[in-house]
């Protein structure tokens, strides 16, 4: 087995077949069944219904004058399935756990009652009535905390156990499962609401294509709760998939709801990355280069910026990943013909002697270092230094000795081999200088901590025969 | 009249309009050799005779001339080039690629070439232009040779031309007929009581005259010496060497290529200046004390030496500076200059000597280099290419490889003759062995595999494993070898099985085959040293080995990997493999130590949320039955994928169990692929098992021992006896096997047999296809294996080439092309499930 995802070799994994997720509603109201009314599903037969997301079976395990209990069973078609996650893994949880699938599903069967219509018994729908809610498998993003943050403000009672991975194998942990209980007396369309938006927010993976109207849905299913709750933010950044015009959009609607403006986003310093940027524009500026070398430029964010200033003639992007390129051409493409022309990509590696990259007067590695095995940085210190020597090289990475300040724990990232004290950083660029016949300068990039340092470490190595 | 041309030659024809030119051509070359100046017109305007094209015409016309010259491909110009101009450019053309310009001038009588194009309907040529084209011809016809023309053919009148006969004669470096075997000498320098100590290693048998001199020797087995130049100067006895290696040339029993040495001597002995220096005195000396006539001998000897030699069908070349390969069988100044004295960067070194151009650095070629000139501590392959100056006159040794055994002998010299100047250098400057290029890995590309034919990698698939490679590859110093995919059996037509043995030995017709247990874990090659010692110099990097997965990761970090390999050296039975390291084919054990994120994410995720949702969802159906609700259907449906979540759940925790560093990492080899100098891919499948024995008896702790069994496709009764086994070791939900050719490298005429054919468990594939997938196996059978099949032979290939590469101790590109076309192959979207 070999989980190489890079190469495009997925591991071996097989399509599901018509997988479970189950929802079970049960009220204690006087009588229970009436329940049935209000859902529009006779208590005393099975009945399924084609949905969106597969075949969704309803019937009662229970229905007395004391309990009813109505259950959701969904068999999620795996062609739909399929379909909707291209690319995706062949073994899937989603066949057993409830998410965005099972919302679908409950929007579908249960619209009327959504509503709040009931023809048989008018004034049921606006009364609260005591309920209890099972999901046994939910997924949640988030651990039970969250699903506590979720569903309390709303006035249920909640109760999230996480699903151990495989009680056989205790070191491994908990699943991203909950088994799910909420109780509390609600109007029933209130509760289904709940479940229609706040299950795809548990999970935080929508499995279908998010577009305009599903704003729309949001506020139309969360229009009176919504705009109060506290996760409001949190909310609708994951039920609209992290989309940020659209989550825009439904925050301003939200806010209006509730009668509140919505803030503007804080002002804050520059952010790093435009701060890296600067200074790496700074130092080309500085040596005089023209010719100028973004060796590792990913989607071209600091192409573009290399482009809007004339002084530099010929710009040449190199990045190991294909797909990274192919990113940087879109991002190009805006700029005017004769900006872009001064911009070419080229698929290079920086553990590869390129020719091409020869005869610059300066290249720029940033950001990059730090992705790159340290047993294959001397692959990097000839490729760069020796192979294609241009006058300067301008080199940022992390510096580790800051990242308290930034809350985070181990590295900044998870591809990051290495990330390197100010000392270790000196230590490497002086040594690579020294047997590369060039010197070295260094230089510090963000707000600088008197103890700490920079959040990020530059250096400026000019060849000695330059 | 036989015209001679020589081998890879420019032939420029020249005559006026209507001499005969095109038929000519037609008549004495191939159409494809020959560029007609009024086709090249045609193709770029639509009209042969539209002068006002010609420009554009000669511009695409030189262009294909350029691409047929550097392949080395005589290549015949029609076009009047009866101008100097145009005649210029032929010859610069010529020139840059290193080939000799001939020229065949059809001087035809102006009437003639009035008259033939008065007979075409498409020539409207004044007779003005005919008459210019003729005097301009006359005019030139003396200037060819001073022009740069190495021959000049002038052809008078139609009977010449009609009995002209075209002999395309070799050059002086062709010797590819020559195939040896050879014994390549370096650097003699006048030694010779060392040379002649050498050539008796080499088994040669020297021939003496009546006062006891060497005069020659010869070889019983009827291998050849071959000098790589700088016979003469520096050393005791210039005159003794060359009387022997005169000898032995003019006997046939030696080659010889011309040295700088030897280059200066010949000017000065013919009264040239030159300055006196680097040796020259003495040998100057101690000819002038030689018999009567003997100098006149050297300079003749001196004079009939060329550059370079290429020999053994393309496949060895012999410089005394070296060659890169554009120059290689070429003929011109700078190819002789190079040969003669090399390249240097223009810079001097802090000896004041100039220092050199590191061309071997860069060498890509196939052939072999061998060469001589700067003298070195030891002779090294740099890529293909070794320098056999050994610095014998500076105390060194003098050195010989016997091609094509590559095997180097030499002898001691017997005391420092010359003080050198500088220290002897290594092989080149700043040797850097791990240099790999963009040019060696990226683009489409066609490896040639001695196992099957060419292996074709796409463009898009060698930019794929690029981003691999360079960014979680291990060092491509470890990365010898990379397995290749395995496929599986013909897919089970009938019953609960989508599996079944009996199609895997079907597979094999009747080849008798072994049956292997499949582990379930992960794929790893394990390269492993004998000692500390030998990487940096076997593999040029420092550590102990690698163990990596089949995309090239490393399973573990540098200090697990460290402690495991240790534990694997201490069980590798050295001696009797002898050799000082080891490369395994092998399973690591458990699945979790390298899948533990795609085991948590994904597998028992799966059966994680199955049975949290499964058993409520059943309790709730039974209730609503209870009730006398119709779900009946529904609820075996629910009880059965119960059932196989259990099963699922059962077969990955088979697999799983908790490890510390190297604490309970366990492993499987199953073959044993390469030592120092050897494969064993020609070694029954039985024989790798009892080495994997050996290693499990020695730690048994960490070898996990393969069980086996053989089978005869043909027996009824042992493909019984197959299927028994495979059903026992799967019904606990064992992996499965891999049926083998018994005899493991088995190829009928060009056509390989694939390595395995893997054939799984029923339960086992529900990790695989899914936890139910056995109530849609109709299905499922419909799968293809005809692209996982070509895919696993094609990597089968390349695996053996990178194999064969690195135990012929080949550069590191070339070992790394074929590893990196294995990986480049992997990114082909194939059925993960396959």
């Amino acid at each position: 087995m070999d989980s190489a995802t890079q190469t495009g070799v997925r591991p071996d994994a097989g399509v599901c077949d018509t997988p479970r997720v189950l929802l079970t509603v049960s009220t204690t109201m006087n009588p229970a069944t009436d329940l049935g009314y209000l859902l529009f599903k006779h208590p005393d037969r099975a009945q399924s219904f084609t949905t969106a997301s597969g075949t969704a079976h309803v019937f009662y395990p229970q229905a007395d004058e004391a309990v009813c209990t109505a259950a959701l069973l969904l068999e999620i078609d795996p062609v739909a399935l399929a379909k909707s996650r291209p690319g995706g893994s062949h073994v899937d949880d989603r066949t057993y756990a409830s998410g965005s699938l099972l919302a679908v599903a409950l929007g579908s069967v249960f619209r009327t009652a959504m509503t709040g219509r009931c023809d048989a018994r008018p004034e049921l729908p606006g009364t609260a009535i005591p309920l209890s809610v099972h999901l046994p498998a939910v997924a949640c993003n988030g651990g039970a905390d969250l699903a506590e943050r979720l569903f309390a403000p709303l006035g249920w009672q909640v109760d999230a156990r996480p699903v151990p991975l495989d009680e056989q194998m205790p070191g491994w942990g908990d699943s991203r499962y909950l088994d799910l209980r909420l109780t509390g007396a609600q109007r029933l369309a209130d509760a289904l609401h709940h479940l229609y938006v706040l299950l795809p927010v548990l999970d935080d993976t929508k499995h279908y294509w998010v577009g305009e109207d599903e704003v729309a849905k949001l506020v139309r299913a969360g229009g009176d709760w919504l705009p109060t709750h506290p996760e409001r933010d949190l909310i609708s950044r994951r039920y609209l998939a992290h989309q940020r015009g659209y989550v825009r959009s439904a925050l301003a609607q939200l806010a209006e709801l509730d009668g509140t403006l919505v803030e503007p986003e804080p002002v804050t310093t520059r952010p790093l990355a435009a701060a890296r940027a600067d200074a790496v524009i700074a130092a080309l500026r500085e040596v005089g280069a023209r010719r100028v070398l973004d060796l590792g430029c990913g989607g071209g964010a600091l192409l573009e910026r290399l482009a809007e200033e004339s002084a530099f003639t010929e710009i040449v992007g190199t990045d190991v990943a294909a797909g990274a390129l192919d990113a940087a051409e879109r991002r190009l493409s805006r700029l005017p013909d004769r900006v872009r022309e001064r911009v070419s990509l080229r698929h290079s590696s920086v553990t590869y002697t390129d020719p091409g990259l020869a005869g610059f007067d300066a290249a720029v590695l940033m950001e990059v270092i730090e992705h790159v095995d340290p047993p294959r940085l001397p692959a990097v210190e000839r490729v760069v230094f020796s192979a294609a020597k241009p006058a300067h090289v301008i080199v940022t990475t992390p510096n580790v000795e800051y990242n308290p300040l930034l809350g985070s724990a181990k590295t900044r990232h998870r591809d990051h081999r290495f990330e390197w004290t100010r000392a270790q950083f000196r230590s490497w660029a002086d040594g690579v200088a020294e047997r590369t016949g060039y010197t070295v300068r260094f230089g510090q990039v963000g707000p600088v901590d008197p103890d700490l340092g920079p959040p990020t470490q530059l250096a400026v190595f000019s060849r000695k025969e330059a | 009249m036989d015209l001679a041309i020589p081998d890879m030659a420019l032939v420029v024809l020249v005559g006026a309009s209507g001499s005969g030119k095109s038929t000519f051509a037609r008549k004495h070359f191939a159409p494809t050799q020959v560029l007609s100046s009024d086709v090249f017109r045609g193709l770029v305007s639509d009209d042969e005779n539209n002068q006002g094209a010609s420009a554009e015409a000669f511009d695409a016309l030189h262009y294909i001339a350029g691409k047929r010259l550097r392949a080395g491909l005589v290549t015949v110009v029609d076009a009047t080039n009866t101008q100097r101009g145009p005649r210029a450019d032929l010859l610069r053309l010529a020139k840059e690629h290193d080939v000799l310009a001939v020229a065949i001038v059809l001087d035809m009588p102006e009437s003639v070439c009035l008259r033939r194009n008065a007979d075409r309907a498409d020539r409207d040529f004044g007779a003005r232009v005919v008459h210019r084209h003729v005097e301009e011809l006359r005019r030139s016809v003396r200037s060819l040779t001073k022009e740069g023309f190495r021959r000049v053919h002038v052809l008078r009148g139609e009977s010449e031309v009609d009995n002209a006969r075209i002999v395309v004669e070799p050059l002086r470096n062709d010797l590819r007929g020559e195939t040896g075997p050879f014994d390549v000498i370096g650097d003699v320098h006048g030694c010779r009581a060392e040379l002649e100590e050498l050539l008796d290693k080499l088994g040669y048998v020297v021939e003496r005259d009546t006062e006891g001199r060497a005069i020659g020797a010869a070889h019983p087995a009827g291998r050849r010496a071959v000098f790589v130049g700088d016979l003469v100067d520096r050393g005791p006895d210039t005159p003794g060497v060359l009387r022997l290696a005169m000898g032995m040339v003019e006997a046939g029993t030696a080659l010889a290529v011309s040295g700088n040495h030897e280059h200066k001597l010949l000017r000065a002995l013919r009264g040239k200046q030159v300055t006196v220096r680097h040796g020259l005195a003495e040998s100057l000396e101690q000819l002038g004390r030689a018999e009567p006539g003997f100098t006149a001998r050297v300079e003749r000897f001196c004079d009939g030496l060329i550059g370079h030699y290429v020999l053994d069908g393309g496949a060895l070349v012999v410089a005394h500076a070296g060659l890169p390969e554009q120059y290689h069988g070429r003929a011109s100044g700078r190819v002789r200059s190079f040969a003669l004295y090399g390249d240097t960067t223009g810079e001097t070194d802090e000896y004041g000597l100039p220092v050199r151009y590191p061309w071997a650095r860069d060498y890509r070629g196939r052939a072999v280099v061998l060469y001589g000139h700067t003298p070195v501590p030891e002779a090294e392959w740099v890529n293909s290419t070794m320098c056999l100056d050994t610095g014998c006159v500076f105390g060194g040794k003098l050195t010989a490889m016997r091609y094509p055994e590559r095997e180097l002998v030499s002898v001691a010299a017997h005391e420092v003759w010359y003080e050198p100047v500088r220290p002897l250098a290594a092989p080149v400057d700043e040797r850097e062995p791990t240099a790999l290029a963009l040019d060696d890995v990226l683009g489409r590309r066609v490896v040639q595999t001695w196992a099957q034919d060419a292996v074709t990698v796409r463009g898009e698939q060698s930019a794929a494993a690029l981003e691999v490679m360079s960014r979680f590859a291990v060092d491509p110093r470890w990365l010898v070898y990379l397995p290749p995919t395995m496929a599986p059996a013909d897919t089970h037509r009938e019953g609960e099985y989508l599996e079944h043995p009996r199609e895997a030995f079907a597979g094999y017709g009747a080849l008798p085959v072994l049956c292997e247990e499949k582990h379930m874990g992960s794929r790893a090659v394990v390269l492993v040293t004998r000692s500390e010692s030998v990487a940096p110099r076997r593999f040029a990097i420092e550590g102990d080995g690698a163990v990596y997965t089949r995309t090239g990761r490393p399973f573990f970090d540098e200090k697990t990997t460290s402690v495991l390999l240790r534990r694997v050296r201490a069980a590798v039975p050295w001696d009797e493999l002898d050799t000082d390291w080891v490369l395994l084919d092998a399973e690591l054990l458990p699945w979790n130590a390298k899948a533990m994120e795609l085991i948590t994410d994904q597998f028992a995720a799966v059966a994680a949320s199955a049975h949290a949702a499964l058993p409520a969802a059943l309790s709730s159906l039974r209730a609503a039955a209870e009730r006398g609700v119709g779900v009946a259907d529904l609820l075996s449906r629910v009880e059965t994928r119960l059932t196989n979540a259990g099963s699922f759940r059962e077969v990955y925790r088979r697999y799983c169990w908790p490890t510390s560093g190297v604490d309970g990492v366990r492993l499987a080899p199953f073959q044993l692929l390469a030592t120092e100098g050897r494969t064993y891919h020609d070694r029954e499948h039985a024989w790798h098992l009892e080495v994997a024995d050996r290693l499990h008896a020695a730690d048994p702790e960490l070898f996990t021992r393969t069980r086996r069994l053989a089978v005869d496709p043909t027996d009824a009764g042992s493909v019984a006896e197959g299927v028994a086994w495979w059903e026992s070791l799967t019904a606990a939900g064992g992996e499965g096997m891999v049926v083998k050719p018994a005899a493991n490298f088995v190829r009928t005429g060009r056509k390989l047999t694939l390595p395995g054919l893997k054939v799984r468990g029923r339960d086992y594939l529900r990790v695989v296809y899914g936890p139910d997938y056995t109530t849609t196996l109709d299905r499922l059978r419909d799968r293809k294996l005809g692209t996982k099949r070509s895919l696993a032979l094609r990597e089968y290939a390349l695996g053996l080439e990178a194999l064969d590469r690195l135990t012929r101790a080949e550069p590191l590109w070339r070992v790394h092309e074929a590893v990196f076309a294995v990986l480049a192959l992997e990114s082909e979207p194939i059925d993960p499930r396959l």
